[in-house]
């Protein structure tokens, strides 16, 4: 066990339990107000609980309760925190951002600069290493950031929506170069968006009011989502299998066409994903004509009420389980059932391919 | 009509306002001008070098300087507990710490003097142990920083809340203990601010006189700084007291557009 924890925190409402594996990646989802911040404050030190305890690789993190009055200072905890902003120190050089770390627990300068030099390579900013941080982008300075934080050598990593703030067009980069670096490190995320979840998380929590309302594997819970939360942010369609040009072939030769994201890391032949939301997913009792449309035969497996939609989640007859959602009164006029014959369309543009 | 300005964006100031502006801008300017046409100027030099002159202006730059260190070691950590530590009564202290702002500096003298002087609260043990201050050049320094602290205080106290706290959560959470923070991440955000606000602070000590001729008196050499000199020099040698006016302005000049330069640099 790498990290195990229990707080209690009254005035927030707070009660989560909480276990990690080492290496273990987690991702925290929730709305706003759910916890997910107050649970990283507890972790790094910056909020202290009524009540409660936490170990890290054996070391005691905090010990509050009627007898216990154990609390170690964020500083020696060994807990990194990447924020939503970068935060480089504004009068240091990005090299010496990195190189801080080390250099604060009495590492020589140039030791800590070699292996600060390291993590810039990295994540792919060494060339910015002379620069002061007001010349970076937003993206760049957040890859300075995960440089700084992994230099630390952390045993449990924090991130708090570390692509929130950034351009659209950035967020990509970054989630690559934190898919790549976060690999077999202990992490918790906490986002609010799906894909970095998909992507960067091999188990999933969700939090709803101070509390764990649901965690599971990453994949599995986004796919069946227990939680009312979790299924109206998730609930995405995912398709795994190599990439062929923009579309994503499974294993059984099912086809998915999409849209690339994500640049020049996917090569034909490499492992790829395609995510698409059910509401991109229209239903027809037979093929529609014209358009450059995925249509799939499926059946129709169940129609649950979603809100004021009905998801009808349907089998492509090999396995693969495609959701759509619909209206009410669509599910009446088409005459849908557990057990029918349609066709599913989904436009190739609502289809997002990225590297898995 | 067309006119050609050199701010693009629209400012929304009535033209109005430019009239009472103008006029304390005047204000302002028209009485340091002023000393300047009443100087004679073929003495100047005689003036302020003359022994008594000399005198004052060597104590009053080791008086302001000692005393500008002294707001630093008290200051300084006065501004980091206020910004950053949230306790109760804390805005009750900040009112008394910044009283001095508002308070006569006469009566800063005589609450001095009944603090340090003989028979003062603390005097009587100060001169058991052989440590008389009352009337000497010790007095003039505390005098100088009870005036002068507060500026610092405050001026520091509003950099450290506008630089925040999250880098020095950052910092925390790269294993850094308090005391590093301090020297590494603090201290040097707040430089340009903490420049200014202890220029300030000497600019402060540099003028001040109420209280430390009702506490430190007015001793050659010992307790006359420049502006008791002037005092002094107006009922004698008015021309003298003219001439070290304006060394004083030209001194209060450069501070102000040395400090001016100096946050400007820092903030952009």
């Amino acid at each position: 066990m790498s990290l195990s924890f229990t707080a209690t925190l009254a005035s927030r409402g707070f009660e989560v339990a909480l276990e990690v594996q080492p290496g273990e990646r987690v991702a925290v989802l929730g709305q706003n107000g759910s916890g997910k911040s107050t649970l990283l404050n507890l972790l790094a030190g910056t909020v202290r609980p009524d009540a409660g305890s936490a170990t890290l690789d054996g070391r005691v993190l905090f010990d509050l309760g009627e007898r216990a009055h154990t609390w170690v200072p964020p500083h020696r905890r060994g807990i990194a925190l990447l924020a939503q902003d970068p935060l480089l120190f504004p009068h240091l050089s990005v090299i010496d951002n990195v190189a801080y770390a080390q250099r604060v627990s009495g590492a020589p300068k140039a030791g800590a600069r070699g292996a600060a030099e390291r993590w810039l390579d990295e994540v792919g900013a060494v060339e910015f290493a002379g620069r002061r941080p007001g010349e970076l982008s937003g993206g760049q300075a957040q890859r300075v950031a995960i440089a700084r934080a992994l230099a630390a050598e952390p045993r449990l990593l924090l991130l708090d929506e570390p692509m929130a703030a950034l351009d659209i067009a950035v967020a990509p980069l970054l989630r690559r170069v934190l898919r790549r670096v976060l690999s077999d490190r202990t992490t918790l995320l906490v986002t609010h968006d799906v894909l970095d979840a998909l992507l960067l998380s091999d188990r999933l929590v969700v939090m709803e009011q101070g509390r764990i309302v649901e965690s599971g594997p990453t994949e599995e819970t986004l796919r069946h989502p227990r939680a009312r939360f979790t299924a109206r942010l998730a609930g995405l369609n995912l398709v795994r299998g190599t990439l062929d040009g923009s579309a994503v072939v499974a294993p059984d030769g099912f086809r998915l066409d999409g849209t690339r994201k994500g640049g020049e890391e996917l090569a034909d032949g490499g492992p790829a994903a395609a995510v698409f939301s059910p509401s991109d997913v229209a239903v027809y009792p037979v093929a529609p004509a014209g358009s450059p449309r995925n249509n799939l035969a499926v059946r129709i497996v169940e129609l649950e009420p979603q809100g004021d939609l009905v998801r009808v989640r349907c089998d492509d007859h090999h396995g693969h389980v495609i959701a759509a959602d619909v209206t009410p009164v669509s599910v009446a006029e088409l005459d849908l059932y557990p057990g029918r014959d349609v066709v599913l369309s989904i436009k190739a543009a609502s289809v997002t391919v990225y590297p898995a | 009509m067309t006119t050609t300005r050199r701010d693009p964006e629209y400012s929304g100031l009535p033209r109005w306002v430019f009239v009472p502006a103008a006029l304390g801008m005047v204000f302002v300017v028209l009485p340091l001008f002023a000393l300047t046409t009443r100087l004679d100027w073929s003495r100047f030099g005689e003036l302020v070098t003359s022994e008594s002159s000399l005198a004052a202006l060597r104590l009053s730059l080791q008086t302001s300087l000692a005393s500008t260190a002294l707001c630093l070691l008290l200051g300084v950590p006065m501004a980091l507990v206020l910004a950053r530590r949230d306790f109760p009564g804390r805005q009750v202290l900040r009112s008394l710490a910044l009283l001095p702002l508002v308070l006569p500096p006469v009566v800063g003298g005589i609450a001095l003097l009944y603090t340090f002087g003989r028979r003062g609260l603390l005097g009587q043990t100060l001169f058991l142990l052989g440590v008389p201050i009352a009337f000497s050049t010790a007095a003039v320094v505390l005098a100088q920083t009870f005036v002068a602290l507060p500026f610092l205080v405050v001026s520091l106290e509003g950099t450290l809340r506008s630089v925040g706290q999250r880098y020095e959560r950052v910092a925390a959470t790269l294993g850094a203990g308090p005391s590093t923070v301090l020297r590494t991440i603090t201290l040097p955000l707040v430089l340009p601010g903490l420049a200014s606000a202890a220029v300030l602070s000497f600019a402060r000590a540099l003028g001040e006189f109420g209280a430390t001729i009702t506490f430190a008196g007015s001793l050659q050499g010992i307790t006359r700084t420049l502006p008791l000199e002037i005092y002094l020099q107006q009922v004698e040698d008015p021309d003298a007291a003219i001439a070290l006016s304006l060394v004083l302005v030209v001194v209060a000049v450069l501070i102000t557009v040395a400090t001016t330069n100096y946050s400007e640099r820092a903030r952009g």
